[in-house]
């Protein structure tokens, strides 16, 4: 299935491995479950690794490794199912982690926006014509009333400008 | 009353275009009904027994005259003439056409007006106090609250697919009259001890099939905090609340799942991470919004005292419509009045595009040019002169419009139910249309005085009858439209769900049911006792007892 990251279709750099699988060379993504059984072990092997957090399971499981992660991968077992647009805000706004985030699962067209908001960066996509349509949906929605993940502004912040929200950002 | 900025028109105008491309992907075939379905939930677009149901947002129920003229003209252009308001203060047309729904919507943001999250798993159209900004109780004006929260909430990207729909109310009054205690959210503006306003939190009320009196989380919210608050609960709710079971996902299951004390906590720590984050809002913007909903241009006029008023008024059914329709004002010589949607015998919440049409007339001529939608299904003219009372009296009667029954037995709130709706159970409407000709003797109404009758076609509770003086279900038994019946609901500050009396009656008997439990609240009543008075004073017995004693 199709990749987008940034932006741009690539040729997918990481591999998932299945938890009974042996872990083949290079980037290589892994349950949560594998990762916190063999995490001494898959850091060991000096490899870019990833995990997916599955979506009953809170982000702070990740807190302190997320560091070593380079790609966290969420799962929309039914684009119904919303918890990962939290667990991606959590990732990005609260934990600063700054590697990849990725859609899995039931990925579709007119969510992506509200995914990419959310601090999500790369999508797996079910064919290529949603592929031609990510810039198209990407782009339908210019105004935002909340801030979010993104680096959007949003629309109190643009109708007062930067001093009237001066005390408003967060501390830290 | 609040108008769109740039920003505002911009977005709203790209969610008609993206909305235009959606529609056009499924007509094309490209996509599914199954795909297509959670598209058109998300703007209002309901398929229903019949035909397409657009449900458009009234934002708190404030419309003006100009808004309430395209109402008019959508209902001619693309439905049958009529709109049918609802108890989130909404208007919904009941037979669209999928390839003119764009159109409608571009029609629509022309007078600053959308459908977006009048459906769907999101938050839907906040509502608010119906006498807000004229109540002499209030505290602060809850449209303020409701429109910083409507902004925040539009396609917000972290919360449009919660485990399900969610409610928020708003109050600015002590007295509830917008029901927040069976909300997802329930926000009712306080002063503290030193004089601040801010706000008092409860969650986890709701009706459906599992109803719930909310709880109070938070006593004293800071007002910058609203929105940070709310994104605590919000957050708290979409990572824990339960997606394995449509029926237990509402937050109210969450917070009875874990102990009120434990879902505080949680979204208490929540906060704690975002507070003074980027979402406290800034006093411009506050300042901003509040200054849309200053008074209008009231006149300097004479105290009159309404009830000496009304009662020295020579005509009698002028008299009995003041008495029940005609509300206090907190400004010297205005009054605000319902304008009944409840005809005996005609559909509750129902309107025609004429009425629209005239209604907005004689909201510019008497009423600076505003409308309310109530959440009782009723519309609100709130700044009316007390000495316009008569004239606007007789322009409503010849609109069809000044039935005397607010607050009285006649004045139902009832779901489309089976004639409309695919979930029903049981038709709503033709009881509420046989009630109001039951009862259609105004002398006897004014007699009965306050009685609230709520009607639901199914379970989930549309109709609000967990919280009627008299609640009304529709169910089915053995293939047949019953109806069961509950006593002592009630949705405002005193908020109570009603007991059900016992076996359900037939669609025959359920009309009966009424005059009896009417019969038994007049031959059991004190001098001044309101019907809900007597109920909580003899409980349900003496009313199962004259219900049941022939069986």
């Amino acid at each position: 299935m199709p990749l987008i990251r940034n932006g741009q279709p690539l040729a997918d750099p990481w591999t998932m491995v299945a938890d009974d699988a042996p872990l083949p060379a290079g980037a290589a993504i892994v349950s949560l479950a594998r990762w916190l059984r063999d995490r001494d072990a898959l850091l060991g092997r000096n490899q870019p690794i990833g995990i997916v957090l599955p979506p009953d399971q809170a982000v702070d499981e990740l807190g302190p490794d997320l560091d070593r992660l380079g790609v966290v991968a969420l799962e929309f077992r039914s684009f119904r199912d919303g918890r990962a647009y939290s667990q991606a805000r959590l990732l990005r706004e609260r934990y600063g982690y700054t590697g990849e985030i990725r859609a899995t699962g039931q990925v579709l067209r007119d969510q992506l926006l509200f995914m990419e908001r959310c601090g999500i960066d790369s999508f797996v996509l079910p064919n290529d014509s949603a592929v031609t349509a990510w810039s198209e949906a990407i782009r339908e929605i210019s105004v935002w009333y909340q801030p979010a993940a993104d680096r959007r502004t949003w629309v109190v912040a643009a109708r007062h400008g930067a001093s009237a929200l001066d005390g408003c950002a967060p501390a830290g | 009353m609040y108008r769109y900025d740039e920003f505002d028109h911009r977005l709203v105008a790209e969610r008609v275009q993206q909305f235009r491309g959606q529609v056009g992907r499924r007509l094309s075939g490209e996509l599914s009904e199954e795909e297509f379905r959670p598209l058109r939930l998300m703007n209002g677009l309901y398929l229903q027994l019949h035909a397409y149901m657009l449900r458009i947002a009234i934002p708190y129920g404030t419309l003006s005259a100009r808004q309430l003229r395209m109402l008019a003209t959508i209902a001619r252009r693309y439905d049958k003439g009529y709109g049918h308001f609802t108890t989130r203060q909404n208007l919904q047309f009941n037979w669209v056409k999928l390839a003119e729904v764009p159109d409608l919507l571009a029609d629509l943001a022309r007078v600053e007006m959308h459908a977006m999250q009048t459906s769907g798993n999101c938050i839907r159209n906040v509502t608010a106090d119906h006498l807000a900004g004229v109540a002499a109780d209030e505290i602060e004006d809850s449209r303020i609250w409701a429109e910083i929260i409507r902004q925040w909430s539009t396609l917000h990207p972290e919360f449009s697919f919660l485990p399900r729909k969610f409610k928020v109310a708003v109050t600015g009054s002590p007295r509830d009259r917008a029901a927040i205690a069976v909300h997802d959210i329930g926000i009712r503006v306080v002063r503290n001890g030193a004089g601040e306003v801010g706000f008092a939190i409860l969650v986890g009320g709701g009706q459906g099939r599992t109803p719930v009196i909310g709880t109070w989380i938070r006593d004293f919210l800071p007002r910058a905090e609203l929105l940070n608050y709310l994104e605590a609960i919000l957050r708290v709710y979409n990572l824990l609340g339960r997606r394995d079971n449509l029926y237990k996902a509402r937050i109210k299951i969450l917070v009875n799942a874990v102990g009120a004390d434990a879902f505080r906590a949680m979204v208490e720590a929540e906060w704690a991470t975002i507070r003074g984050g980027a979402l406290a809002l800034p006093e411009a913007e506050i300042a901003r919004i509040r200054a849309y909903f200053a008074p209008p241009a009231y006149r300097a006029l004479p105290t009159v005292d309404l009830a000496s008023a009304v009662r020295d008024a020579r005509d009698p059914a002028f008299a009995a419509w003041a008495r029940t329709n005609v509300h206090p004002h907190k400004v010297a010589g205005y009054a605000a009045v319902t304008v009944s949607l409840k005809p005996h015998g005609g559909v509750p919440g129902d309107m025609t595009a004429e009425q629209m049409d005239a209604l907005a007339d004689l909201a510019e001529r008497f009423s600076f040019g505003e409308i309310r939608a109530t959440h009782e299904q009723n519309l609100v003219l709130a700044d009316v002169e007390q000495a316009a009372l008569p004239d606007l009296w007789r322009a409503l009667g010849a609109a069809g419009l000044a039935t005397a029954n607010a607050g009285l037995l006649t004045d139902i709130i009832c779901c489309p139910g089976l004639d409309y709706c695919n979930l029903a159970n049981a038709r709503s409407i033709p009881i509420s249309q046989r009630i109001g000709q039951r009862f259609d003797d105004l002398a006897r109404l004014h007699d009965i005085g306050p009685l609230k009758i709520k009607i639901s076609g199914c379970i989930n509770a549309c109709g609000h009858h967990h919280v009627g003086h008299i609640g009304i279900l529709g169910v089915e038994k053995h293939g047949a439209e019953a109806y069961q019946v509950s006593l002592g609901g009630s949705g405002d500050e005193n908020a109570a769900l009603g007991e059900i009396v016992g076996p359900s009656f037939s669609a025959d008997a359920v009309v009966d049911a009424v005059e009896t439990i009417v019969a038994t609240y007049v031959g059991t009543r004190t001098a001044d006792e309101t019907f809900l008075d007597t109920y909580r004073r003899v409980g349900l017995k003496p009313f199962k007892e004259a219900l049941y004693a022939a069986h």
